[in-house]
């Protein structure tokens, strides 16, 4: 099934309005999961009227981790805000800052050098494989628990996230807020025999990805756990604006990586795993799979970086000189982990030539993610809420930034 | 102890049966506690050895220190009680998981003789104990005043009422197959290496996994662990549990796990009797140890359940296996 251009907008029965038909002699309990809670993956809070264990109706709350990051930008120079939007999506970094910049780039017209693009492309794929670990790690800690099955797996995947950290490490600095990607190109070029590492590190996790296959496919407990667990119709998910592995779980054959190329992704041919059974292992499976492609895209890639300049602007001294348009305002995408990741930027108005934006949104995939939760966790117990919320994968930090 | 019968005169450690009693029991209840909290290094352990880690290192040589520091830091804490509760229940909930789990030692067999109280109906006085337990953790979950608490409570009783039976069944089996419920009976029955898990073939063997499986569940280890669920139901019912009460908490489910194990290897695993190789303490412990270790095995390894499909579980398939077990257990006694 292929994104159909135009939505049409068919009636969903609204999930909010469910209780109202249900047995008002019923004696429901209110259960307030989170925002501290170990499983919701961060603050999530979501509110559940309970029959027994099963789940009659889930309301989520979000803004328990506002920081006030997008109100923050308008305050900050353009070359200023990508180390602030690293701390959106906390598990994915290099993901945000490719997302402000690609905008900043597009509004100001300039195209980041060949070797910059790769190495965005490079660093983005990576940045995936360390993002699906945490994912399917966590969702082994919701289905098996801190003490016990569930830490064993989560730690097996932090084994090979240490890996990627390292490479980024040896470029960046940092281990995780990298602050790397900059207007029009990169900040830090990669280091004599990085390409020869890395394709070491991706070969091992590419053949170790069949660990985690192995896990969720040959473990009867995590099959009954997973299998048929909420099932996310297509249209619905499209409607909500939900993207990423959610979606090609559910047979939407739709990844702005082949469909929408950006950086250096139009010159690699990308196999975008779908699968058609839209459940919780779905999702997981196409994550997985997802990490496989991502090996193989970063390690194709990495035999062909070009030589040449890492910046298209001169390297900035100050942090006001990069300036956009009076009132230019631009919108640009990227394919996250998780989905779709814009950033929606206004140049100033009022204030010529000021080197901070007037409005800067971020459109993040997991906010369109949680709005399934409604959906989702009706005639469910307890027990599944947290494979669900593990398996839509819901970075909080980028939520409610 | 109305109708006991006498302890067996040659094991006795005293001339008298209480003090034997009363010196026993102390030894081997401080040595179940020491154990007990030691497993927790262990577990520790085994868990990061599982996960490619070290582990505790720092606390005294190979972090074996740990247990004490970790009972002191429980110690220090402050006792918190939340002022909803239901107070009496609330204070006396860690008390009684203690007291219960620690009660089954008193009929379990060390050695030759080497019972706290030999009672002619030990696996029945221990298994009813070991059931005793869901009404302490049924009360702590009541008196917390508290959704995750109530939750967890209510699983525990499901839990409990369900894996009670396949438990019963499965001990049946030792029982027909022995013809008495004294542990030192069972074990007596055993000698040769004649082990019920391997002897007779086919039913012991079942009955055994049958067991273990439900001391699993009893003992609430993953895959069986949903009362407490941390990942679900945030601690289950000793979620509103601060310090030393906690603690007891926890020291009850390892208790609970070593004796289940202890009881396993009583019925099953031929006790203190190790035929050629000789008899003594050494074996049944060696036997609890090893049963210990694959719990923690199966713990660092498997995932949890969820509530509905555990009691599917049960009911369906191993409630049926149970009784299916008694009957051919029973025809092997009348044929043989």
């Amino acid at each position: 099934m292929r994104m159909p251009l135009d939505l049409l907008l068919p009636s969903w029965p609204d999930p909010h309005l469910d209780l109202g038909e249900y047995d008002p002699e019923a004696d429901l309990v209110a259960l307030n999961m989170g925002p501290q809670h170990p499983s919701t993956h961060g603050v999530l809070r979501v509110k559940l009227y309970l029959d027994g264990e099963t789940v009659v109706k889930a309301v989520p709350y979000v803004g328990y981790l506002h920081r006030g990051v997008e109100k923050l930008c308008e305050k900050l120079t353009y070359v200023q805000i990508t180390p602030i939007v690293d701390k959106n999506d906390y598990v994915s970094p290099m993901m945000n800052e490719w997302a402000v910049n690609a905008a900043f780039e597009a509004l100001l017209g300039v195209e980041p050098p060949p070797r910059a693009q790769y190495m965005r492309t490079i660093f983005a794929e990576i940045q995936r494989i360390a993002s699906h670990l945490i994912s399917i790690g966590t969702w082994g800690l919701d289905m098996g628990g801190a003490i016990g099955g569930g830490a064993t797996v989560f730690l097996y995947c932090l084994r090979e996230r240490e890996l990627i950290l390292d490479l980024f490490e040896e470029v960046t600095g940092c281990r995780f807020h990298y602050n790397t990607h900059t207007v029009g190109g990169m900040r830090h070029d990669l280091p004599a025999g990085w390409d020869k590492r890395a394709k070491a590190v991706l070969d091992r996790i590419s053949a170790r990805t069949w660990e985690y296959e192995r896990f969720l496919l040959d473990n009867p407990i995590c099959r009954q756990r997973a299998e048929g667990i909420a099932v996310v119709d297509p249209t619905l998910a499209m409607e909500l604006g939900v993207s990423g592995p959610i979606l090609r779980a559910s047979g939407v054959d739709y990844d702005m990586r082949r469909d929408a190329p950006y950086g250096a992704y139009g010159d690699i041919d990308i196999q975008v795993p779908v699968r058609t059974e839209g459940d919780a292992l779905a999702r997981a499976l196409v994550r997985i799979a997802e990490m496989r492609e991502s090996a193989r895209i970063a390690s194709t890639l990495l035999d062909g970086v070009p030589e040449g300049p890492i910046g298209a602007l001169k390297p900035v001294k100050l942090h006001g000189a990069v300036k956009l348009k009076d009132g230019e305002e631009g919108y640009a995408a990227i394919e996250s982990p998780r989905g779709e990741l814009g950033t929606y930027v206004v140049a100033a108005r009022e204030r010529r030539g000021a080197a901070s934006p007037y409005r800067l949104k971020i459109r993040s995939p997991s906010y369109h993610a949680i709005s399934l939760l409604p959906w989702l966790c009706p005639g469910h117990t307890l027990s599944d809420v947290v494979v669900i919320i593990g398996s839509i994968d819901p970075i909080m930090g980028e939520v409610d930034r | 102890m109305n109708g006991a019968p006498p302890v067996a005169a040659s094991g006795l450690l005293f001339n008298s049966a209480p003090l034997h009693a009363l010196v026993l029991g102390l030894v081997v209840v401080s040595l179940c506690m020491g154990v007990a909290a030691w497993s927790i290094w262990y577990e520790r352990k085994f868990a990061a050895r599982m996960q490619n880690r070290p582990g505790p290192t720092e606390v005294g040589p190979w972090g074996l220190l740990q247990p004490i520091a970790d009972g002191l830091k429980m110690l220090q804490k402050e006792d918190i009680v939340p002022a909803a509760v239901d107070r009496p229940l609330f204070e006396l909930a860690p008390l009684l998981v203690v007291v219960a789990s620690l009660g089954t030692l008193a009929v379990i067999p060390w050695g030759d003789g080497l019972v706290i109280a030999d009672l002619h109906i030990g696996v029945l006085f221990a298994l009813a104990l070991s059931s005793l337990m869901l009404l302490p953790v049924w009360m702590a979950g009541w008196a917390s005043n508290n959704k995750y608490a109530l939750l967890g409570g209510m699983r525990a009783i499901a839990q409990g009422v369900s894996y009670e039976i396949p438990l019963l069944l499965a001990a049946t089996v030792p029982i027909v197959l022995a013809g008495s419920f004294r542990l030192g009976d069972i074990v007596e029955a055993q000698a040769g290496l004649r082990w019920f898990a391997l002897w007779p073939p086919g039913p012991g063997a079942v009955a055994f996994v049958l067991f273990f499986m439900a001391s699993l569940a009893e003992a609430n280890r993953i895959p069986f662990d949903i009362p407490e669920a941390e990942s679900e139901l945030v601690a289950g019912v000793t979620v509103e549990y601060t310090g030393m009460k906690f603690g007891m908490f926890y020291l009850a489910e390892y208790l609970h796990t070593l004796i289940a194990s202890a009881i396993a290897a009583t019925l099953f695993l031929g006790g203190w009797d190790m035929g050629p190789l000789g008899a003594g303490v050494h074996w049944m412990v060696l036997k609890t140890l090893v049963l210990f270790a694959v719990i923690f095995w199966i713990r660092w390894s498997w995932l949890r359940l969820r509530a509905d499909q555990l009691m599917a579980l049960s009911w369906r398939w191993l409630v049926p296996l149970g009784l299916v077990l008694v009957m051919a257990s029973a025809t092997w006694v009348v044929l043989a």
